[in-house]
């Protein structure tokens, strides 16, 4: 057992024990909670020097048989691309317990045991090579993020929980009978294994079969990501989610999608993928500028942020399509950056909503003056979100760019009109909440940060402007796994032309 | 030719469980009578502990498994596995009936009588080699549960249900037997094994319209017994009317047993006509899986949208049937054996729920369960998202490997069909859920005394056996996977 089986042992009993602690003691709860996410969270830091060692390749393998026919083993093991996003999942748990702190106040208990419950399903995801075990915790993380959402959130609470279940059970149903149908064809579940079954020409998939592999696959993810016109699903989850919801959903859930794309779909199915790309690109820019617009006329702050996400994450979509370098270290890192700072946006609005009550942005003004300190996090936040030079998402937005520019100019050009429309909405929704006049009930209710929130949001602003000037500490171990990606997605048959020589 | 009648010891030990449970329900019967009101609660005790004592004996026989009474009967691991799931499942309905009748002033011998016999007719179906003794069996499983599901003789939904099951009923095993009829006109045996060997001869030169015309009355038969499409239309009443342990009980029990016979007939007498049959299961097990589950979706009573859930999950299985193939059998009785504890939990808070004269089974009547009763919404919890196909519970990898079956058989479009169609389900199965945990319980609400011992007997017994299967799937599928091949 290596440090990454424990890392996935803390969530999971962490989950279990709070289950057994008293109802009637929400403090101890809380405490509980917290210790064992920064527990985890500690951890997750040893998982980086390691891996960074030696990014191209699996590190922290464990692989023991679960089920012995159909042969289903707990693959699981970390390399470049899933190690930071391990370490997204683990460093936001604890600020969102942080967060919910004061805001959860019925059903404490739950609450909390639901997101432990949440971190085991997503580090699952992200560190699973088994296709079936993938798929496993795929399924897990739906459930708590359902309760959190469904009992928690605002008014439309449950309509927006169903309406999240049953996409991503429609888009995973899907995904099914495609790894049942891969495990017919290889005989395996377990994707390094595919892989070199392919790369050694033992397993081959006709244009047919990939096509439609491939599709079941991207829809999935897709639906998860979400992309254009897959999306309907996502501001009704993050704007009725309470915050600690909607930033875990935003942060990381969104993110399994995307790594879907990236860890399964361009190794496993390349040709499908390149053929597929012009479309998918095509949506992804409609993604980029339509999630834009309508972020731009959204009245009520979480469902702005919520639109924003659509268009950030059209971004991801783009880069990783391009199959450039640059284009997928761009789509990789970009899932961090967006994990940070839209993570951070909305614990920003959740502050706000906790004081005044209302997601409405007509409800405040000049909440500059109330409350100097968040609103100078809130701007910084912003600026971060708009792709300020310095700061994270201009780097991730750069590389995609430049990606695709390397495929077609066009594409850049477009999706360059994203950016500027994303520093309209954001910049709008600033002036319209933190300047001008301030109404009575801003002026009363709106005070300044707590130490609690302090301690939330330093760590976050600290990460946004690491990851704006120091992306050298990040970049390399994922430039290092998608430049095997990219290698594996070349065919087969090329490939073999090139060693000839 | 001269038979020896007289069953050797070996062959009565074979029959052992049947035997037994027999004999006690008819000792039941005669003590019945002589024991005065409030010594019902024995007749309970006995029929628990003689289900366990049956299911130690057919262990027992499954150590020599083989043929009795002239290949009427056969022991293999087959029938065994259902021989056990089926008093399993009696044994849970005991536990959540217990109460329950005692509670409706109806508690007697007679109920514990009928539940064996019923098991016993079940037991017969699973192991029966031949359609006379297969007709026996099933008509001895069903006319006790046409009593079981009209029992609270007072009660009119108990008479409308128990009078509906008891005519459509007979009016589909009136099909069955006309098509035993017509294959034994025909082959000339109703034993399947010489069935096969007829239908397999190329020289035996038969007709073919004779036996698809009795296949297909067979299936009518087979059909409404496990409540697949076009025959599902009963289901729904009879379930909503029936009293709740016992619909608990049906939905299980005799459907287990109905699978059992259905594959046995399937894949040994009429394996050789196999293209005759397939697409019929193939459009029965679609319109099963839609049937079921759109009309669950709008459902507001819980115990009539179990039992249309039931009906989709009768398709899932028919999924697996369709695959004909060894992993489709071994699918299947994975499947059954999950489908039992999952269901048959979820039927135990029904029934808790309900409460005297099954006043509270809207499904607002369980707003606010989580917080008035937090464990047992945790285990409805459960059995919920095995029903819906969540991974870690039993359901997970019932579905998995129907629909693995299903690829295997080059069913790509049943299985995807099939899969969307689990992807409706969870929308009924989650409004269960959002009315548990998501709704304030109303003040109106009576008080909700804690659940019986036998009821959180059975709860946690199904809870922990749903999720034991949905992580160590293994100990089932192995076991199924090598009983899926009939002795032929």
């Amino acid at each position: 057992m290596n440090l990454l089986d424990i890392l996935l042992i803390i969530p999971a009993a962490g989950f279990l024990l709070t289950l057994l602690l008293p109802k009637d003691n929400p403090a101890l709860v809380r405490n509980f909670t917290l210790f064992v996410s920064l527990i985890a969270f500690v951890l997750s830091l040893g998982l980086i020097g390691p891996v960074q060692s030696n990014p191209g390749h699996m590190t922290f393998e464990t692989n023991t048989q679960w089920i012995e026919y159909p042969s289903i083993r707990y693959h699981v093991g970390l390399d470049g691309l899933s190690l930071w996003l391990v370490i997204l999942s683990t460093f936001l748990t604890p600020i969102v317990i942080l967060v919910s702190w004061k805001y959860i106040q019925n059903r404490v208990k739950e609450f909390y045991a639901f997101l432990l419950a949440l971190l085991f399903g997503v580090l699952g995801v992200f560190v699973a090579l088994d296709l079936f075990l993938f798929f496993v915790f795929w399924e897990i993380s739906l459930v708590p993020m359902y309760f959190l959402v469904g009992i928690w959130g605002h008014d439309k609470r449950i309509y927006a929980a169903v309406k999240f279940f049953l996409y991503t059970m429609a888009g995973s149903a899907l995904m099914l009978i495609a790894i049942i149908y891969l495990y017919n064809k290889s005989g395996t579940f377990d994707m390094p294994l595919m892989l070199d079954m392919m790369q050694k020409g033992r397993l081959a998939l006709n244009g047919t079969e990939g096509f439609w592999l491939f599709l079941a696959f991207f829809f999935a993810f897709a639906i998860k990501v979400p992309l254009f016109p897959l999306h309907t699903w996502l501001p009704d989850a993050h704007g009725e989610a309470p915050t600690a919801g909607s930033v875990m959903l935003a942060s990381v859930l969104l993110k399994l999608g995307t790594y879907g794309l990236v860890r399964i779909c361009l190794p496993l199915f390349g040709e499908a993928a390149r053929q597929n790309a012009a479309w998918i690109i095509g949506l992804a820019i409609t993604g980029i500028i339509y999630g834009a617009l309508v972020a731009m006329v959204q009245p009520n702050m979480k469902r702005l942020v919520a639109y924003s996400s659509v268009s950030h994450l059209g971004f991801v979509v783009l880069g990783v399509f391009t199959f450039t370098q640059v284009g997928l270290d761009g789509a990789v890192y970009q899932m961090l950056n967006h994990g940070i700072s839209t993570g951070a946006l909305f614990i920003l609005v959740g502050m706000l909503y906790e004081r005044r009550h209302s997601l409405e942005i007509a409800d405040y003004g000049g909440v500059g003056t109330s409350a100097p300190w968040l609103s100078t996090m809130f701007v910084i936040t912003t600026l971060a979100s708009v792709g300020l030079p310095l700061l994270n998402n201009f780097v991730g937005e750069f590389l995609v760019l430049q990606g695709a520019a390397q495929v077609n100019f066009l594409y850049a050009v477009f999706a360059a009109i994203g950016v500027i429309l994303s520093s309209v909405y954001m910049l709008w929704m600033v002036q319209r909440t933190f300047y001008g006049e301030t109404p009575s009930e801003v002026k009363h209710h709106v005070n300044d940060l707590s130490a609690r929130e302090w301690a939330v949001l330093v760590p976050l602003i600290v990460m946004m402007v690491w990851m704006g000037i120091g992306s050298q500490s990040f970049l390399p171990a994922v430039s290092a796994q998608n430049a095997q990606i990219l290698e594996l997605m070349k065919k087969p048959a090329a490939k073999e032309v090139a060693n000839a020589r | 030719m001269p038979v020896n009648f007289m069953p050797t010891p070996q062959e009565l030990f074979r029959f052992a469980p049947e035997m037994l449970l027999t004999l006690v329900a008819t000792i039941i019967m005669v003590l019945e009578p002589l024991s005065g009101a409030d010594g019902k609660r024995k007749f309970a005790v006995i029929s628990f502990l003689s289900l366990a004592a049956a299911i130690a004996l057919s262990v027992a026989a499954a150590g020599d498994p083989g043929a009795a009474f002239s290949s009427m009967i056969v022991v293999d691991g087959f029938s065994t596995f259902f021989r056990i799931l089926v008093m399993v499942a009696g044994v849970l309905t005991i536990l959540i009936s217990t109460n329950y009748l005692r509670m409706e002033e109806h508690e007697s011998g007679e109920y514990y009588a009928l539940v064996l016999f019923s098991i016993v007719g079940q037991c017969i179906m699973v192991s029966a080699n031949e359609l006379i003794m297969l007709f026996i069996g099933l008509e001895c499983s069903s006319i006790a549960s046409y009593v079981l599901a009209g029992f609270l003789r007072d009660d009119k939904r108990n008479n409308e249900s128990a009078l509906k099951y008891f005519l459509l009923g007979s009016f589909a095993t009136a099909f069955l037997l006309y098509g035993v009829a017509w294959i034994y006109g025909t082959t000339g045996y109703t034993n399947l094994s010489e069935i096969r060997r007829v239908l397999l001869d190329p020289n035996s030169n038969q007709n073919m319209v004779v036996i698809s015309a009795a296949t297909a009355l067979m299936f009518v038969g087979f059909a409404f017994k496990v409540s697949a499409a076009p025959f599902q239309m009963w289901a729904p009443d009879v379930y909503q009317g029936a009293p709740a342990p016992v619909t608990a009980f049906m939905s299980v029990g005799p459907k287990a047993a109905a699978f059992a016979m259905f594959l046995r007939v399937l894949m040994t007498a009429f394996e050789p006509v196999k293209d005759r049959w397939e697409p019929l299961l193939w459009t029965s097990a679609l319109a099963t899986m839609v049937i079921g589950n759109f009309a669950a979706l709008r459902q507001t009573n819980i115990k009539r949208l179990l039992a249309y859930s039931s009906i989709a999950h009768a398709g899932y299985i028919m999924v697996a049937l369709t695959a004909h193939s060894d992993i489709g059998t071994a699918a299947a009785m994975f499947y059954l054996a999950s489908y039992t504890f999952m269901n048959i939990g979820a039927f135990a808070v029904v029934t808790y729920i309900a409460r005297k004269g099954e006043r509270h089974v809207e499904i607002q009547d369980l707003a606010g369960l989580s917080q008035r009763r937090p464990v047992v919404a945790a285990m409805l919890t459960i059995f919920l998202l095995s029903l819906t196909g969540i991974p870690l519970t039993a359901g997970f990898f019932g579905k998995f490997y129907i629909f693995k079956a299903a690829l295997d058989a080059n069913m790509v479009w049943l299985a995807v069909l099939g899969m969307l169609n689990s992807a409706v389900a969870a929308y009924y199965y989650l409004r269960l859920i959002v009315v548990m945990y998501m709704q304030a319980p109303s003040d109106e609400m009576e008080e909700l005394p804690a659940p019986s011992v036998g009821i959180q007997a059975a709860m946690f017994a199904a809870a922990a056996a749903t999720v034991f299967l949905g992580v160590f799937p293994s100990v089932v599928l192995d076991y199924a996977g090598k009983s899926a091949s009939f002795i032929r």
